[in-house]
């Protein structure tokens, strides 16, 4: 019987040369569910959704999709995983020297042998899911940010992945492509009977349509629960993070010497 | 004092210990490129579509180079042959420079300059927008898929581009020579034919253009796949491209000369 998490972070660490990233997380996605991991900028979420998808290896602890170890994995056997996994980036990604269709159809022709015809049906279905289809014909350029986002995500899907990752969907999007993007995240993920992993800053929109949420400090994770549970509590992390408090336990100033003392030091001396 | 020495030989010793290090990623880099190589050679449209690219879009400035150092060569060697009364040997000056030596390394450093800044420079943004990442997320392997396909497609480009400028540039010198300044066209083609040897004078300088091509294909493709992804990494790895391709042609010239022509 099928394990009911998709993936499974044990005791996980990572490290750039010396710099520590992450240290001991543990996490469990269940399998058609939407999870969110929050936190502040720069506290190693990226990293996470790389390690998860084989990019980057753990300095400790271990990855598991789909009850495999990803960082056991070999080039051949990484790369028949991700072609299981979809992935959107922050920026989207596009390719810039093809069409919109180009950029969709681009796994598809990848990796499958089917007919044009064929492709351009699946692809125009997937453009279809987004709203896009009617966009087609265009080059990356030509759309608005918000667009450009939803035709990454047509191709994030185009093999119908059971894993789909999100890193900052929501970043630099005006209200209502916020909205559009978070509701496609939540169908998309139904319709396929996916499970998705959503990298983000932004509470609001998340705690809408994600079903769990672990929240990420300095590359560790201070704090979990579903959206009701998370509105609910008391803990001081979640409550700066949630009422976007400018001090709290995730401090305003970067860690320095007194400024009194700095000041008196003078110029020249600094 | 005797710190500072200290401090200027640790520099050196870091700088040079960098540059070793580097040198290792670009070779196996290379080997990894070799290897996905037959990736893409199954798919030839990918090769093609670079060759267009890199070779097809730099025919102009080419050709238009090529004629001029031709004129010039005309120009220069007439006024020299003459004063020996032996100016019916223009065919034969004008192809062998150009053959030997001034097709190959010329055509190289324009090729550099002209196809090898934009492979550099398109490969470096791809990098720096994430399009890489992505297309490994996708199980497409970018080495396979975006880099040789550029590296095949100058490497073919180049010896066709320096064939063409030698041409265009022995046209040149037929200008001036025989048309302007009147040195008799028999004696300015039979000469030349007389006189250049196919193994020696021309193969060679096919040779000396195909490691130029491998050379500056790979320098290209390399210092785009390495640079930093921002905009000023991109700029700074097309700088470096130029540069260090023509260091590369010059040097790699020396060396080439100095084993197909030790004999003369």
């Amino acid at each position: 019987m099928p394990d009911d998490n998709l993936v499974k972070i044990s005791d996980l660490s990572f490290a750039y040369d010396e710099r520590p990233i992450l240290d001991g997380i543990n996490m469990e996605i269940p399998r058609g569910k939407v999870v969110a991991i929050m936190g502040g900028s720069g506290c190693g979420k990226t990293t996470l959704l790389r390690l998860i998808g084989g990019q980057l290896k753990p300095t400790r602890g271990s990855v598991q999709v789909d009850g495999r170890a990803v960082d056991r994995m070999g080039h051949e056997e990484l790369y028949a995983l991700r072609r299981r996994m979809g992935m959107l980036f922050q920026f989207g990604a596009l390719f810039t020297d093809v069409s919109v269709f180009d950029n969709v159809a681009f796994q598809l022709r990848e990796h499958t042998d089917l007919p044009e015809e064929l492709i351009r049906d699946m692809t125009l279905m997937k453009l279809n899911a987004v709203g896009l289809r009617g966009a087609h014909a265009r080059m990356p350029g030509e759309l608005s940010g918000g667009m450009a986002r939803r035709v990454a995500l047509a191709r994030a899907i185009a093999l119908d992945p059971m894993l789909i990752m999100y890193d900052e969907p929501f970043t630099g999007l005006d209200p209502i492509s916020l909205g559009i993007i978070g509701q496609l995240i939540r169908k998309l993920n139904d319709a396929l009977g996916a499970t998705s992993i959503m990298v983000t800053h932004d509470i609001h929109e998340s705690l809408m349509i994600v079903d769990y949420i672990y929240f990420m400090s300095a590359g560790r994770v201070v704090a979990q629960g579903t959206p009701d549970e998370i509105r609910a509590s008391q803990d001081p992390f979640v409550h700066q993070f949630v009422n976007a408090e400018a001090d709290g336990p995730v401090p305003f100033h970067v860690a320095a010497p007194s400024f009194g003392q700095e000041l008196l030091r003078g110029v020249g001396n600094g | 004092m005797a710190r500072g020495l200290l401090d200027l030989v640790e520099q050196l010793g870091h700088r040079l210990n960098e540059k070793f290090i580097r040198l290792g990623f670009a070779t196996r880099f290379f080997f990894t490129l070799l290897l996905f190589s037959g990736q893409s050679f199954r798919r030839p449209f990918l090769t093609v579509r670079e060759v267009y690219f890199s070779g097809v879009l730099s025919l102009l400035i080419i050709s238009v180079s090529g004629l001029f150092v031709g004129l010039v060569l005309g120009l220069q060697g007439y006024e020299t042959l003459q004063r020996y009364g032996s100016s019916e040997a223009l065919g034969i000056l004008v192809a062998l420079s150009l053959t030997r030596e001034l097709g190959p390394v010329v055509a190289a450093l324009l090729f550099a300059s002209r196809a090898g800044s934009s492979v550099t420079a398109e490969i470096g943004l791809m990098k720096a927008t994430e399009q890489l990442t992505a297309m490994d997320m996708m199980a497409v392997n970018p080495i396979a898929r975006v880099v040789a396909p550029r590296f095949w497609g100058g490497v073919i480009s180049m010896p066709i581009l320096a064939a063409l400028f030698s041409a265009m540039g022995i046209f040149g010198g037929y200008l001036i020579g025989v048309v302007f300044i009147g040195v008799d066209e028999g004696a300015f083609w039979s000469q030349m034919q007389a006189s250049v040897d196919f193994r020696l004078d021309i193969l060679n300088g096919v040779i000396k253009s195909f490691v130029f091509g491998v050379a500056v294909a790979l320098i290209a493709v390399f210092e785009g796949y390495d640079s930093v992804p921002t905009a000023e990494g991109v700029s700074r790895a097309i700088t470096r491209t130029v540069v260090t391709s023509a260091l590369a042609i010059l040097a790699l010239d020396f060396v080439l000369t100095s084993f197909m022509f030790r004999g003369l």
